[in-house]
């Protein structure tokens, strides 16, 4: 195929380039907080730590898709909220209840994605406006449906993935299912954006549109894809942030903010053309590594935000400038 | 980022004192006044909780007297957080019970002064309005509205929040901010021993009754000689809660959790029950599903409240005014209880939301419970 | 809507020149038959019309600034914190004080075009994604705001609330204010050299740099006049809320309105299209479609869901006839 083509050399230029920082970064904030709270070097310190960034680092590595096809999802927070709304609403506190309310909420949430693309691909109104503009509504249906206020509990099936621990486990004690879940779907979506040729496709539109276009490449096709699979993993992220802390009607609120941020200091780039599943997951990690340690250094959210900013705006400009140097 | 701004606009929990512009929030003239009222003798019926009121000074209101149908307005600063969602249903379900409310007039301002500003001069410039109730989202920022619709000659009642003119009728509010503190301060003193351990988690800094609920706390711990752990802010957000608890597990002993609000109570209590320990003594609200952990897991808890029934209130308070009869004024104090073990029972309501309220004073209404949510 | 005044080609109707007309037609349309539905009449008074013209001056004068760096296609997520900064520092170094009203608003100013430089440096020099930059740049003054203040500060002279409370008969002077500024911004955009190459750089950067233009010191001016724009409408909220607080600007989402009245006023988000009149149609309708929900009652939650909705109509009804793909 001619697509193919098009994009694999490129996929191998990213394959052996220089070590990607984020890891270094990783490694550097989680010795640096087990230094500073050796109780974090035991299983139930690392394994709390897992767990509690498992939906942001499922949710950064769909939102990832949208990203490396060149746009962006801001939608997915307010996918969040309305998977847990919404699940609350229909459990009415029925433990069988689970087993068709997941599957529902990927089904709205596969629904989500495909009028987020449609709109984008066909509507020609840009991503960020699009999805905005799907991020305010949906908010607003979350709002209507449970009149402004949850009106039922999760059920613990449905608390299930994100707050059940397996415990008695040998080595390290215990696992959260949680973790399982961030091992299993970072894996499905590492494979589907670096292994197949959906993934490769993705990278040639976010590269060039007008060139996959011309290559053959179903444009419309690969960036609507793109958003569904962004909207699914939307919805593990909610079933998983709404198992760990429970009902709430802002739940999902500044995640599409954090996800993008997740991405790019794993060293994606906006627009597209580039991006790493592995490498979000870890600047999912870091994101969560960093307030971590500024919490233990005591300093308070003013200096979080303003970390945040300086680390979001310095990963971007050091990454522009060695693309740059390398000639790219 | 945007988490914050939304607890900034959700927390509609705003204060009893009218504050000025560089507000205080360790007023010990106030922290003793609230404490007095705490456990005040209240006038008005006994079985109506909603319509009492502390001291007898009373407002003449003949000035304001019309012949029914009345448009009454509503500026609301928002519906955006379950306590004012609560309210909100309380007010609309009292208004049912006036047939001399002809229209009921509701802009809301989803949490913005700006918009709300525009919503009461919308409100002047068109609204045919009887009477004004305002729930101003933030005090001095409300405060030139007010003053405008007063000098269009409107009565103008005030809840919640305060404004810092005396030109409305009356204000209604519950006793405050320190005195929701006291009580989950005395509650934690009681159970604690000296020196004990104690975690204040906060939703954010610098909203009036927040920072008065606390501020009376942390001076009450200091003198009883308990070690304040820390205090951390949790924007309102379960999640963040839950972690901010398991770090200070990792780090030591807990004996005991002091909130400012109770939305996050059962997200802290979780954080517990998943390392598998012991519930240590736990201040919450008034919220349902607070009560019912309490009452399944029996750890030692309370909930002081902040009465959402003043928003019935404030219905009452307008409709006395434009019938010309007395009102308590200008500042009608409401009781606010706190729900203690031997109460607990009587406030718990399975058919109820997990974020409902309990301290509504609605019970009494025909609409109640599935107005408000609830089944049956 | 810039060019909606101009004569237009007689041959053709260019509907992309129209559309910002089309919608604004459209929204007092539906206001002037919703109220007459409603049987509210009273609504269509002139102190109601003023009174609705007025509910979105902080939002007016942000996105007139919103305009020059959509134009530009670059973006600006940083005005809503530097709206809450401006009206804090206004607040707290006017306190009370009317001698102090000037250095207030030269400080304000002087924040303001700071801010604008960074961002336009980091943005066009450094070439980190518009986005990011901006982000980043909301979240330093966010934190750095909030790390000094917690509250509402200071408070503005009686003397300085003349701006927000003032009128001249009915018309608010801040009324007068905004269009006074959307005047000079459609001047410099129609008449000036900077005007022409801003529509250049926004249109194709590289063609602009071939034909000589300084782009990166086109992209960094629009940035400091976005800015600027920001904070003047800080200004104008401490003097409408008689003080600043560190969450004013974030909680009336004038980062995210700012761009969707841009947009919804024509000017497109590649850069290079679009106007000050435009913008300031969206700006109208939005004003319109919020006095429209209090007319007819709206729920606060189907608000919301209808706002969503409209902002993509809005933008689709110029976009989708486009051939060119969106990012």
């Amino acid at each position: 195929m001619t697509d193919q083509t098009l994009a694999r050399p490129e996929a191998k230029k990213r394959s052996l380039p220089h070590f990607n920082p984020v890891y270094v970064l990783v490694v550097a904030l989680i010795l640096a907080i087990i230094v500073m709270n050796p109780a974090f070097g035991e299983p139930t310190g690392y394994m709390n730590f897992l767990k509690r960034v498992t939906a942001l680092a499922i949710l950064s590595a769909g939102a990832l898709y949208v990203i490396v096809s060149g746009g962006f999802d801001l939608s997915v927070g307010s996918i969040m909220t309305l998977t847990v709304i919404g699940s609350s609403m229909l459990a009415s506190n029925d433990p069988n209840s689970t087993y068709w309310i997941i599957p529902l909420m990927l089904g709205i949430g596969a629904v989500v994605g495909l009028v987020n693309g449609l709109v984008v691909s066909y509507l020609k109104v840009p991503s960020l406006i699009a999805t905005l503009g799907m991020m305010i509504t949906l908010n607003g249906v979350a709002f209507m449906w449970s009149g402004g206020a949850p009106r039922g509990y999760l059920p613990d099936t449905f608390r299930f993935f994100g707050r059940y621990n397996i415990t008695d486990v040998p080595v390290i004690t215990l696992l959260p299912i949680a973790v399982i879940c961030l091992f299993g779907f970072g894996a499905i979506l590492w494979w589907g954006l670096h292994r197949t040729n959906f993934g490769r496709l993705l990278h040639a539109v976010g590269d060039n549109p007008q060139a996959a276009r011309l290559a053959g490449v179903p444009v419309e096709r690969v960036r609507i894809s793109a958003f569904v699979v962004s909207a699914l993993t939307a919805v593990l992220a909610g079933v998983i942030l709404g198992g760990r802390a429970g009902v709430s009607v802002d739940i999902g609120s500044g995640f599409e903010l954090q996800a993008i941020t997740a991405a790019v200091i794993g060293g994606a780039q906006l627009l597209g053309g580039r991006g790493s599943v592995p490498a979000t997951i870890a600047g999912a990690l870091a994101l969560e590594a960093i307030f971590t340690l500024l919490n233990l250094l005591g300093l308070a959210q003013p200096v979080r935000l303003v970390v945040q900013g300086l680390i979001l705006i310095g990963a971007v400009a050091l990454a522009t400038y060695q693309r740059k140097r390398s000639g790219r | 980022m945007n988490k914050t701004v939304i607890t900034f606009a959700v927390l509609g929990l705003m204060t009893g004192s009218a504050a000025a512009q560089a507000p205080n929030f360790d007023d010990p003239a106030e922290f003793d006044k609230q404490r007095e009222q705490l456990t005040a003798t209240f006038n008005g019926p006994a079985d109506q909780i909603y319509r009492q009121y502390a001291g007898n000074e009373m407002v003449d209101t003949s000035e304001f007297a019309t012949d029914a149908p009345w448009t009454v307005c509503f500026s609301n600063a928002g519906v955006n957080n379950p306590w004012r969602v609560v309210g909100y249903t309380n007010m609309t379900e009292e208004v049912k019970l006036h047939p001399e409310i002809g229209t009921f007039t509701h802009v809301d301002a989803e949490g913005s002064d700006d918009k709300q500003i525009a919503d009461i001069d919308d409100l002047l410039a068109g609204g045919d309005c009887n009477i004004l109730i305002v729930s101003p989202n933030s005090t001095a920022a409300l405060t030139p509205a007010v003053e405008k619709a007063c000098a269009a000659g409107l009565p103008v009642i005030v809840f919640d929040r305060g404004v810092t003119t005396d030109c409305p009728v009356t204000f209604v509010h519950p006793v405050g901010g320190y005195g929701f503190g006291i009580q989950a301060a005395d509650h934690i003193i009681a159970n604690v021993p000296e020196g004990g351990n104690v975690l204040m988690l906060r939703i954010l800094p610098g909203v009036d009754v927040l920072e008065t609920r606390a501020s009376g706390a942390r001076n009450m711990f200091e003198e009883a000689g308990l070690t304040i752990l820390g205090e951390e802010f949790t924007d309102g957000d379960n999640a963040k809660t839950k972690s901010i608890v398991e770090d200070y597990l990792q780090r030591g002993n807990i004996d005991a959790v002091w909130m400012d609000a109770g939305a996050t109570a059962v997200a802290a209590i979780e954080a517990f029950e998943d390392q598998g320990m012991d519930i240590p003594v736990i201040t919450g609200e008034d919220q349902q599903d607070y009560l019912q952990k309490w009452r399944d897991l029996g750890f030692a808890g309370i909930a002081p409240t902040y009465p959402s029934y003043q928003w019935r209130t404030a219905i009452i308070a307008a409709v006395q005014t434009l019938k010309g009869e007395e009102v308590p004024g200008p500042e009608w104090v409401l009781p606010q209880p706190a729900i203690t073990q031997d109460v607990l029972d009587d406030y718990i309501n399975e058919n109820m939301p997990p974020l409902h309220y309990a301290m509504c004073g609605c019970e009494d209404m025909p609409t109640y419970p599935e107005a408000w949510g609830g089944n049956e | 809507m810039t060019d909606a005044s101009l004569p237009t080609a007689p041959r053709r109707f260019r509907f992309d020149r129209h559309a910002s007309t089309i919608l604004l037609v459209a929204a007092i349309l539906i206001y002037v038959v919703l109220v007459v539905a409603l049987g509210q009449t009273r609504f269509l008074t002139l102190e109601n019309l003023v009174a609705i013209l007025g509910r979105s001056i902080t939002l007016g004068i942000t996105a007139i600034g919103q305009t020059f760096a959509i134009l530009v296609a670059s973006i600006d997520l940083s005005v809503a914190s530097l709206i809450s900064a401006s009206a804090v520092v206004t607040s707290v170094v006017m306190n009370g004080d009317p001698a102090m009203m000037l250095p207030a608003v030269a400080a304000v100013l002087a924040l303001g075009a700071v801010v604008g430089l960074i961002n336009g440096i980091v943005i066009a020099k450094l070439e980190v994604n518009p986005l990011i930059a901006t982000l980043g740049m909301s979240l330093v003054i966010q934190g750095v705001l909030s790390y000094y203040y917690n509250n509402f500060a200071g408070n503005v002279p009686a003397e300085f609330q003349i701006f927000a409370y003032g009128s001249w008969g009915i018309v608010p002077y801040s009324l007068l204010f905004m269009f006074a500024l959307a005047a000079l911004a459609w001047f410099v955009l129609r008449f000036t050299r900077f005007g022409s190459d801003i529509y250049s750089v926004g249109g194709n950067k590289d063609a602009a740099r071939l034909a000589g233009i300084k782009t990166a010191n086109v992209v960094i001016g629009a940035h400091v006049i976005c800015s600027l724009c920001a904070a003047i409408a800080g200004i104008y909220l401490a003097s409408r809320l008689r003080s600043g607080a560190p969450w004013i600007g974030a909680e009336g989402v004038y980062d995210l309105e700012s761009i969707a009245v841009v947009v919804i006023g024509g000017t497109v988000l590649a850069g290079g299209r679009g106007g000050i009149w435009g913008t300031m149609a969206g700006v109208i309708i939005f004003s319109l479609i919020d006095s429209i929900f209090n007319v007819a009652s709206v729920d606060a939650f189907v608000k919301q869901v209808l706002r969503g909705i409209i902002i993509v109509a809005a933008v689709a009804f110029y976009a989708a006839r486009s051939q060119r793909p969106v990012a």
